[in-house]
């Protein structure tokens, strides 16, 4: 990359960086937490704030994604009185997020639903989205179902730092000048950060460029098994690094009280009651037609509206957090091949 | 900072106007800008929010006739004149006006949907030059749920208007018996050169055979034009509820041609 400066610390060096980093920032990144995982003895990785190097846990995948550090799984967006909604307070400091390629990635995705999306910016997004930089946490191995490369979100440029991680020391690549001031004292390397070229896991990511396709695969055979396999509980959505539904639901702090606040929490379109309507009408009733509905808009809504590809980075959460261990890469696959089998049926009906 | 797109503004109800005993129309004082088929999002703090057309608007307030059908809309029907509730928008695109200056045009709206097209009925009764004239086919279910009942018999005498008012499985005069649909036939495409628009709004299976029964009687699908509901939230293109493939109902529509409307499959 150009302009890019790398350095190495040693131990002593990364914690007085983090110290001096956290005067101007709030510092995110993975963490081990013991036992808190879903299986008893097993532990979770999550986001959450640092404030030493050694604090963070780069050997393995976040449990979940980088995205909650801008859209928490609940948040307060206005508190009322009777009279008014007032605005939560914004955060207090800027934020620097450690995340992989395909972390960072997301973030584009994100960004297109919460700042492009109908010319409308989110305020709750945009006033942290603002104040974010990101460091990218180079891959040095990688992880169960990760297909990044099947996507093209193994490789990023959005990041202010990069860091190698290595057990009592890093290398450290600077791109961002408002970096540059931190690393005055430290001792350059000439060592070159990598982005995945491989994975093991390799996904024929479907391609739908019509609508006609994609409503005729609304109809495809290859859904129904999901009835029976799929327990529409939400995980798959709930531990994606692109997903953005979200709810609004306002609460109060006690039964009679006419104060509370209006929050903003993570949904999913696998849950019921998404798309319900008065009258308790629904379009999709199915958990098969849950599951096609998700898979479609990664694979063709999204692209559809915002012309950039997959909705999706391969981060592979959906499918280790599936407690039913339905694999999204072997669907996508199938659907990659009923979208073969449709369109020399289709080039044959037109001739 | 900007103005919050989503925060709600407390507005003083002016006046509460029962159409039927679950269907009422609020007018709420407002000075922002409303377009012919928008809606807004209604806010009871404690309560939640509900999306809800605007039914009418004119200098320093806006209408919404609204159902009650469960939290939100309950606890609105408990509200009194004086009272407030919170309002945010306008949203939506509205219905496409210029395409229906000095032509012939067909309204079939069923049920809540004539909130929907209220507002444009009067505009165009205000202004009997604004089309070459106007074919309604409104339907109820039954007596008891007729909304706007002085507003029918105003458009019925319109000099430019021809109306015919439906229920579905009740005798009463000045009422035909039968679905909208059934009176498809009564409207004299043949003498209209082309030149028309059809507009239908209702339940989403009444918009499904009507715009079939259109279809039938020969209406290109370019000149059929539909108001969605579907779950929404934010309004603002975010939340994913209303969403179809990549079309988000809250910001593409509500209001929809033919044309991209019958390819939308939730
Ligand atoms: C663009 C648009 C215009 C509308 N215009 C009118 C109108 O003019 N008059 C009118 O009476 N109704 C209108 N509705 C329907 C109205 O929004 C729902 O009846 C209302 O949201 C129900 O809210 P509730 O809290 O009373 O019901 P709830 O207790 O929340 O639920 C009752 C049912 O309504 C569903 N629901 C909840 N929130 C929504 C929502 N935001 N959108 C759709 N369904 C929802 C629930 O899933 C449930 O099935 C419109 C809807 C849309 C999308
Ligand atoms: S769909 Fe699965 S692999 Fe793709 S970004 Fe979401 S969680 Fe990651
Ligand atoms: S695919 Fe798996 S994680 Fe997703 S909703 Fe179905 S059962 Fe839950
Ligand atoms: S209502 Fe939230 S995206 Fe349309």
């Amino acid at each position: 990359m150009e302009n890019t400066s790398t350095y190495h610390l040693q131990a002593d060096e990364l914690d007085a960086l983090f110290a001096h980093l956290e005067e101007q920032y709030l510092v995110y990144a993975p963490v081990r937490i013991p036992s808190g995982g879903r299986y008893a003895q097993t532990d979770s990785v999550l986001y959450r704030p640092v404030h030493r190097y050694e604090d963070i846990e780069y050997r393995e995948r976040s449990t979940y994604p980088m995205k909650e550090v801008l859209t928490p799984i609940t948040q307060t967006l206005f508190y009322f009185t009777e009279d008014q909604y007032q605005e939560s307070k914004p955060p207090a400091k800027d934020l620097l997020i450690f995340g992989r390629a395909c972390d960072i990635n997301a973030i584009r995705i994100q960004d297109q639903i919460y700042l492009l999306n109908g010319g409308v910016e989110d305020p709750f997004y945009k006033r942290v989205r603002d104040r974010a930089k990101f460091v990218l946490m180079e891959c040095a191995q990688q992880f169960e179902g990760c297909f990044c490369c099947s996507v093209g979100a193994n490789v990023t440029d959005m990041h202010a730092m990069a860091f190698s991680f290595g057990e009592r020391d890093a290398q450290i690549e600077v791109s961002d000048e408002a970096f540059r001031d931190y690393f005055s004292q430290a001792k350059p390397s000439d060592y070159s950060i990598r982005f995945p070229e491989e994975n093991e896991l390799k996904v024929n990511y479907p391609v739908i460029d019509r609508m006609d396709m994609a409503n005729r695969l609304k109809d495809h055979p290859m859904w129904r098994e999901f009835d029976d396999r799929c327990i529409a509980c939400g995980s798959c959505t709930v531990a994606c690094s692109t997903c953005t539904c979200f709810e609004s639901t306002d609460i109060v702090y006690t039964q009679n009280a006419h104060i509370g606040e209006r929050r903003r929490t993570c949904s999913s379109c696998m849950v019921g009651g998404f798309d319900q309507m008065a009258g308790g009408q629904c379009f999709r009733n199915k958990t098969s037609e849950k599951y096609r509905y998700k898979i479609l808009h990664k694979v063709y809504g999204h692209d559809a509206r915002f012309h950039t590809g997959p909705m999706c980075v391969g981060c592979g959460r959906c499918s280790a957090r599936c407690p039913e261990l339905i694999s999204y890469p072997a669907t996508l696959n199938k659907l990659s091949r009923a979208i073969e089998e449709i369109q020399p049926e289709e080039v044959a009906h037109h001739a | 900072m900007l103005e919050n797109p989503i925060k709600p503004h407390a507005c003083e109800i002016l006046d509460i106007l029962p159409q039927t005993e679950t269907e009422w129309t609020f007018r709420v004082a407002n000075d922002r800008p409303v377009r012919h088929g928008q809606f807004m999002q209604l806010s009871l703090p404690r309560i939640g929010e509900a999306p809800i057309s605007a039914s009418g608007f004119g200098s320093g307030y806006v209408d919404f006739t609204i159902r009650k059908v469960g939290k939100v809309t309950d606890g609105l029907f408990s509200l009194q004149k004086g009272d407030s509730i919170f309002l945010r928008g306008c949203y939506g695109n509205g219905w496409p006006l210029e395409r229906f200056r000095n032509k012939h045009v067909v309204i079939i709206a069923g049920g809540t949907g004539v909130s929907a097209v209220k507002s444009l009925v009067d505009m165009m009764y205000n202004d009997q030059s604004y089309a070459k004239d106007l074919h309604l086919i409104f339907g109820f279910k039954n007596t008891c749920s007729v909304l706007f009942s002085d507003d029918l018999l105003r458009w019925k005498n319109a000099a430019s208007f021809h109306a015919t008012y439906t229920l579905d499985a009740e005798e009463a005069e000045g009422w035909q018996k039968g679905l909208v649909t059934d009176f498809l036939g009564s409207i004299p495409f043949a003498s209209f050169g082309g030149d028309y628009e059809c507009i239908v709004v209702g339940p989403p299976i009444m918009m499904k055979f009507t715009g079939l029964g259109l279809l039938t009687s020969g209406v290109p699908e370019d000149h059929i034009w539909m108001s969605f509901e579907r779950k929404m939230s934010c309004a603002i293109g975010k939340c994913g509820h209303c969403r179809i493939d990549e079309t988000y109902v809250c910001l593409d529509g509500p209001v929809f041609n033919y044309t991209i409307g019958r390819s939308l499959v939730d």
